[in-house]
């Protein structure tokens, strides 16, 4: 029951964020402010996986393929297929919910602990608005993140294969190119765009309803993460079935 | 000014305000007082529309609450300042960027004009120079001002303040209450103290209001409450030995 109560009270918290608006050029600021924390702060981490899971999966692919009736250009095919399919719209997503979902977590959080949001509201603003639609704003800048994560995925692939003498780079980019579909990668950003709101709103609900003090706070961060990575992985599937099947 | 009539208010079948009858005078600092569980902080926030009341109401200036439209409830927001226990800065912005804060929300004010106010407010509550300092780098007294400047910047005309003294030292708690009564007193504001502390009472406590188990059960200034004979209020007053010992030295003349 308490499940369906919070189901509730999420999609109440979304027509909240939705409601009375902050000044427009206060909200210009927390927007920079939310795209240079939660985006451009992640940058690093993102490329770093990125590049080395990309080459792990070349490598296994390449090491895998003993059958000499197999061409080697699958090698790059695979690589390519599961970093664009999969690892990066979903995997890096899995990431991004401990990174930045803990962050929005404990950050709005620990606002309601020192009641910074009861100061909020009892100035006039429209605490959610103020603190959770910058958020979803800055999100929607996340495929970026994610198409950033598909180039060093397939580089790191390419300097695995290649540089590691499995495969030529002729080769290579013959496979990279073999059965190319573009609706993958639109099927990707379609998965990316609805996991950046759930990125940017299910942290954001256990941080603003999230009761007790410093130690709660902890505990909140940790429930956000699952849940949102319960949701992430739940939505693939739903997704992943609608479009692909 | 500010009357609270008749005001009932329950939380899951539990009666925490059981009828609270009081006018909070312009001008004077309004102490609530009375024991953990009184209904201190119910009343507190029923008077700043975080709770509403089951009966009863609360008047502004003559007109009830209940009866604001949606946009008269957001400009009396902005007629009040609320500064809270812990103070409630926001720990991301500088102690100029917090105070600004009010101002940046609700006026349009140019840049430079904002910050002219601000080193105003922050000079009449002795901070200046912390203009960029971030509120941990600050002391808890140092905060309260901080949280004081922030309340007042926007000029309200009601000021609440949940124990505002709290956790600070009895010279820092005295400076405080004294600019509270000091900034009431200049800008003609009603002020709302919720406080535990009668060193408090003694300091600004000009129209108070003893809270025991959601009903009023005494009111009066600083000077009639070390004079009355009502126990429920003696008893509050008077668990501490300092006062027991302030008593006896007045009833013996010394």
């Amino acid at each position: 029951m308490s499940y369906v109560y919070s189901i509730g009270e999420y999609f109440l918290m979304i027509k909240g964020v939705f409601g009375r608006m902050t000044k427009r050029s206060v909200l210009k600021e927390l927007i920079f402010k939310e795209i240079n924390e939660l985006i451009m702060g992640s940058l690093g981490i993102v490329a770093f996986i990125s590049f080395f899971i990309g080459g792990v999966v070349a490598i296994q692919t390449a090491l895998n393929l003993n059958n000499p009736l197999i061409p080697k250009s699958l090698i790059a095919f695979a690589a390519r297929q599961s970093i664009i399919l999969e690892f990066a719209p979903t995997f890096i997503s899995i990431i991004m919910a401990g990174k930045v979902g803990s962050f929005i977590t404990s950050s709005i959080g620990s606002m309601r602990v020192t009641e910074q949001i009861d100061a909020l509201e009892v100035m006039g603003i429209n605490s959610l608005n103020y603190l959770v639609f910058p958020k979803i704003i800055a999100m929607l800048t996340y495929p970026f993140v994610i198409a950033i994560a598909m180039f060093l995925g397939i580089m790191g692939a390419y300097a695995a294969a290649v540089l590691g003498g499995f495969v030529g780079s002729d080769v290579f980019l013959a496979g990279l190119q073999d059965n190319f579909e573009g609706f993958h990668i639109i099927y990707a950003f379609i998965k990316t765009f609805i996991f950046a709101m759930i990125l940017a709103t299910i942290p954001a609900y256990h941080g603003y309803y999230m009761k007790g003090g410093a130690l709660e706070v902890g505990h909140a961060s940790t429930t956000a993460f699952v849940w949102t990575s319960v949701v992430i992985i739940i939505t693939n599937y739903v997704i992943t079935q609608l479009l692909l099947s | 000014m500010i009357e609270v009539k008749n005001l009932h208010k329950s939380f899951d079948g539990e009666e925490i305000l059981k009828g609270v009858d009081f006018v909070f005078e312009t001008g004077k600092t309004n102490l609530i007082i009375g024991q953990s569980g009184s209904g201190k902080s119910v009343l507190l926030k029923c008077m700043l529309g975080l709770f509403m009341p089951e009966e009863g109401t609360i008047e502004y200036d003559g007109k009830a609450y209940s009866t604001f439209t949606d946009e008269e409830q957001r400009d009396l927001r902005k007629e009040v300042g609320m500064l809270f226990q812990g103070g409630a800065l926001f720990d991301s912005m500088t102690v100029e960027e917090n105070v600004m804060f009010p101002l940046r929300m609700f006026t349009k004010q140019r840049k430079r004009e904002l910050k002219s106010r601000v080193a105003e407010v922050l000079e009449r509550v002795n901070l200046n120079g912390s203009e960029n300092k971030y509120p941990s780098e600050i002391s808890g007294g140092m905060q309260k001002r901080v949280a004081i400047a922030r309340a007042v910047v926007n000029k309200p005309k009601y000021l609440f303040c949940d124990e505002p003294n709290s956790g600070l030292d009895p010279t820092t708690a005295t400076v405080i209450d004294n600019l509270i009564q000091e900034i009431t007193r200049e800008n003609d504001m009603t002020t709302v103290i919720i406080t535990h502390d009668m060193n408090s009472v003694l300091e600004i406590g000009e129209n108070i209001a003893f809270l025991k188990d959601g009903v009023l059960a005494w009111k009066g200034d600083k000077d009639q409450i070390f004079k009355t004979d009502d126990k429920t209020v003696t008893d509050f007053v008077y668990s501490s030995d300092l006062f027991k010992k302030v008593r006896d030295a007045q009833l013996s003349g010394h």
